[in-house]
């Protein structure tokens, strides 16, 4: 079985977030592969291991995406591909464009990825690419069991559990639950050195820019309002509880 | 020149949804005067329930009727959009980032050959020109973003843009369009309903939060009784999803939801970065904490320092009374 994982390098989740000169700042920061693509290579190497095949890990992104190709190599998947050029703008279309343009020249019998990233949140590359290769998707996949040219899924549909069959070839994105990522091992890493690992540019697929131009831009970024520390309640607890209630329709107008 | 916009307007158990009236209001938000807001609602009994998004600022409504739609199926649901796309032929198609919506909206996108902007919390509007705001990282940043090309494709973030007030006197037309019936490849096999009857974290306006001083799953009662009397949900952090306490369709945070209630109430949550990410946009935030240390209390509108197994059965039994429930 061909399995590809659709995988991006994000910022640790407990970053900070620092804005200079209208960008984010990522000097410093630790990177890890996106968590919910994290499941998707567990569960990609799980089904390989016990289906035979091989795990094709490709991601979109900038040089230093290498890193996290690399730890998913260390995990156990066989291959990596970098789709990498500074030509391809930040917006979803686009990404999907540069990535459909490497899987269409693909034997994929299953394409997984993650819920969505926790950068940019968007949602939308993964289920993009299922639409552009025509292959039915299950997105937000809690249980995935392949039977033959079939897999059994279990959707997580904001706390409704939803169990389908989906004909293969298909895509899935990982949802928290469906399993538990194994850390590389210091075997694997070393494995992960040798594993091929290639790097593509917009040329190498054959695309030109005016394929795939943004269809959407950013205007401007910011921070939220900070947010101040406000009253600790003092005094007996069945007092500040009487107190909390009386704040909460009285001071900020609540319940 | 006039546009048209489409909005997805989804419904539960034969019932529209809040955040169906929410999504016509950020399409009449991105719409100038001329423009048309038209409204789509699919599966069986969509006709009886249609008439009520006229009130809500549409100007025709599109039902589409059929077994295959009673169940969210991404390519029946796909194929419905596509038919009031193909009939209706808009500049912009919108749905609310719901579980349907996140899923289905990239479909049409990709299919229109569209720019998307998903989760979006503000729309800002200038004549033709059409802002839309959206976090990043969670809510650790937010951005601006707009189309540079049509059609577009947006999803709104339930709970933040304002349905308008029901307008008993406007009317719109109805009009039934036929399903095309594609053959599916996702066969629905079995739906757990694990929420009947229970508020959905995204549109609570209340959320009871447990994190790891909850110390297991029977922890939660008393945050469940809490909610309750308030008509909220219980959310979680990692923290006690990770340790098994509770399901991970619970839990708020940079992985997980992202939510913006009225009133979060966090109840034995240290306050950690990827938490207060999914709820620090919350208007009104209680800490609940033993620690006085805890960093939750740094973004606390109103803080309690205490057991959370004392505090909150108080807290419930307050409310019980000052409310009368």
């Amino acid at each position: 079985m061909n399995i590809y994982v659709l995988l991006k390098q994000t910022f640790d989740t407990e970053e900070k977030i620092a804005i200079e000169n209208g960008s984010i700042v990522e000097d410093g920061v630790k990177f890890i592969i996106n968590p919910y693509d994290e499941y998707a290579v567990e569960q990609a190497i799980q089904l390989r291991d016990d289906l035979g095949g091989s795990v094709t890990v490709i991601s979109v992104g900038p040089d230093r995406s290498v890193e996290a190709l690399r730890t998913a190599l260390a995990m156990g998947a066989d291959e990596a591909v970098l789709i990498s050029d500074d030509r391809i703008p930040q917006d979803e279309y686009a990404v999907s464009k540069a990535l459909h343009a490497y899987l269409s020249k693909q034997n994929v019998d299953l394409l997984l990825g993650g819920n969505f990233s926790v950068d940019n949140g968007g949602g939308q590359v993964a289920i993009r690419i299922a639409s552009l290769l025509g292959i039915p998707h299950t997105g937000s996949v809690t249980k995935l069991e392949i039977n033959g040219d079939t897999a059994l899924v279990h959707r997580d549909a904001e706390g409704d559990l939803e169990v389908s069959v989906v004909t293969l070839p298909a895509l899935f994105t990982a949802q928290q639950g469906l399993n538990e990522p194994r850390y590389p091992s210091l075997q694997g890493i070393m494995k992960a050195k040798k594993k091929p690992l290639q790097t593509l540019t917009l040329d190498d697929l054959g695309i030109s820019p005016s394929e795939i131009t943004a269809q959407t831009s950013r205007v401007e970024l910011s921070l939220p309002p900070v947010r101040n520390a406000g009253k600790i309640l003092k005094g007996e607890l069945q007092d500040q509880v009487r107190e909390l209630v009386g704040l909460l329709r009285n001071e900020a107008k609540v319940l | 020149m006039s546009r048209t916009f489409l909005v997805f307007a989804e419904s539960r158990d034969g019932k529209l949804r809040q955040v169906a009236f929410e999504t016509l209001s950020a399409a009449r938000a991105s719409a100038e005067a001329g423009d048309q807001v038209l409204a789509l609602v699919v599966g069986s009994g969509a006709s009886s329930i249609a008439g009520e998004l006229a009130a809500y600022g549409a100007d025709s409504i599109y039902t589409i009727e059929h077994s295959d739609l009673n169940q969210y199926n991404p390519e029946g649901y796909f194929a419905a959009v596509k038919k009031a796309i193909d009939e209706t032929k808009p500049d912009a198609v919108l749905f609310g980032h719901t579980a349907i919506g996140r899923d289905l909206a990239p479909l049409v996108a990709a299919s229109l050959q569209a720019g998307q902007i998903s989760d979006v919390t503000a729309i800002s509007r200038s004549g033709s020109d059409v802002v839309f705001t959206r976090p990043l990282y969670a809510g650790k940043a937010f951005e601006k973003r707009s189309f540079t090309s049509s059609p577009w494709v947006v999803t709104v973030r339930p709970n933040n843009i304002q349905a308008p007030a029901p307008d008993s006197g406007r009317t719109a037309s109805v009009t039934a369009l036929t399903y095309p019936a594609p053959s599916l490849r996702t066969i629905i096999k079995e739906v757990v309903k694990k929420t009947t009857g229970k508020i959905d974290l995204s549109e609570a306006k209340i959320i009871v939060s447990g994190g790891r001083g909850v110390k297991s799953a029977d922890g939660f009662k008393p945050l469940e009784e809490l909610a309750d009397v308030l008509n909220g949900a219980v959310g979680a952090s990692r923290g006690a999803c990770d340790a098994g306490y509770c399901d991970y369709s619970l839990q708020i945070g940079q992985t997980g939801k992202v939510v913006t209630p009225e009133v979060y109430i966090a109840c034995g949550i240290s306050g950690a970065i990827q938490h207060v990410a999914g709820m620090s946009q919350s208007r009104i935030i209680i800490a609940i904490n033993k620690d006085p240390e805890a960093p939750i209390f740094k973004i606390a509108d109103y803080g309690i320092v205490g057991d959370l197994f004392e505090v909150v059965p108080l807290l419930t039994a307050e409310f019980r009374q000052v409310l009368n429930v």
